[in-house]
């Protein structure tokens, strides 16, 4: 059903961009609602088993969300966005930066850039990124293998006791 | 210090430079020869692909030659495609937040 959607994911190592574009099944107003609301965000956002917690959004020019990563074992990682530039169902900008728990950003972060568009049903969002060093991405990554890693060894586990019954 | 490799192939010259010992291992000289440029500018090129670990250091003789290290530029392949795979199945759950939210509506 989604396999004709279409996801692009490139990275031009030496500008330190990333491109990521993807279509979505459904109305333009939904698919900016679920990139722009902290409730939608939080249950998409953190590759399973991780968890999101937002403590406060403000989506407006200036504004910002903080909120929390967590890990299975409970373990928080709280980031902070800053929203640069909204113009609404079409672009947003933002910058991302991991922080403490008290909202101190740990610079530096990252830049990124989304933009939305629909066709016949179909919304397309644009993403770019703009990292200012590799050790974020390495960061964001070291959280995600340990989930997945995670999630395969409980799938081993349910897979052992079904085979045994 | 731990460097950024991002910020080692950043720069014009050094991706010259390792796109040149990618082919062969060579002496700071012979690389400087390559590039208009003086030889101690190439010396710090060198030092932080070194730093970085993307190419290794041998001596042979009297002479020490630069080579590129596959595995690290392989590493960082690597890492990308899992950052492709975060993605994916954060999109994945996103497809299926939009899914349930488009039912309840219905």
């Amino acid at each position: 059903m989604t396999n004709e959607l279409l996801f692009d994911f490139t990275v031009d190592k030496a500008a330190k961009m990333v491109y990521i574009t993807r279509e979505f099944d459904a109305e333009l107003p939904l698919v900016w609602d679920a990139f722009t609301k902290a409730e939608l965000l939080d249950q998409w956002l953190p590759p399973k088993p991780m968890t999101a917690k937002t403590k406060h959004q403000d989506f407006k020019v200036g504004g910002k969300r903080f909120y929390a990563m967590i890990s299975p074992e409970g373990q928080e990682r709280w980031a902070l966005q800053e929203y640069t530039s909204i113009t609404p169902k079409t672009n947003f900008k933002m910058y991302n930066a991991f922080a403490d728990k008290d909202e101190n950003p740990e610079l530096p972060g990252s830049e990124w850039d989304h933009t939305f568009s629909e066709q016949a049903g179909t919304t397309k969002v644009s993403i770019v990124i703009y990292n200012e060093s590799l050790e974020r991405l390495e960061r964001i990554l070291d959280g995600f293998t340990k989930g997945m890693k995670m999630s395969l060894s409980n799938l081993e586990n349910l897979l052992a006791t079904l085979s045994k019954k | 210090m731990r460097r950024d490799i991002f910020q080692a192939i950043a720069d014009p010259t050094r991706r010259a430079i390792i796109a040149l010992i990618a082919l062969q291992a060579m002496t700071p000289n012979a690389i400087a020869e390559n590039f208009n440029t003086t030889r101690q500018a190439v010396s710090k090129h060198l030092r932080i692909l070194t730093e970085c670990e993307l190419v290794k250091q041998e001596q042979q003789g009297r002479e020490i030659y630069y080579s590129l290290q596959l595995e690290k530029m392989k590493e960082i392949d690597k890492w990308l495609s899992q950052y492709r795979k975060l993605w994916e199945t954060r999109f994945n759950q996103l497809d299926n937040v939009l899914l349930t939210i488009k039912k309840q509506k219905k």
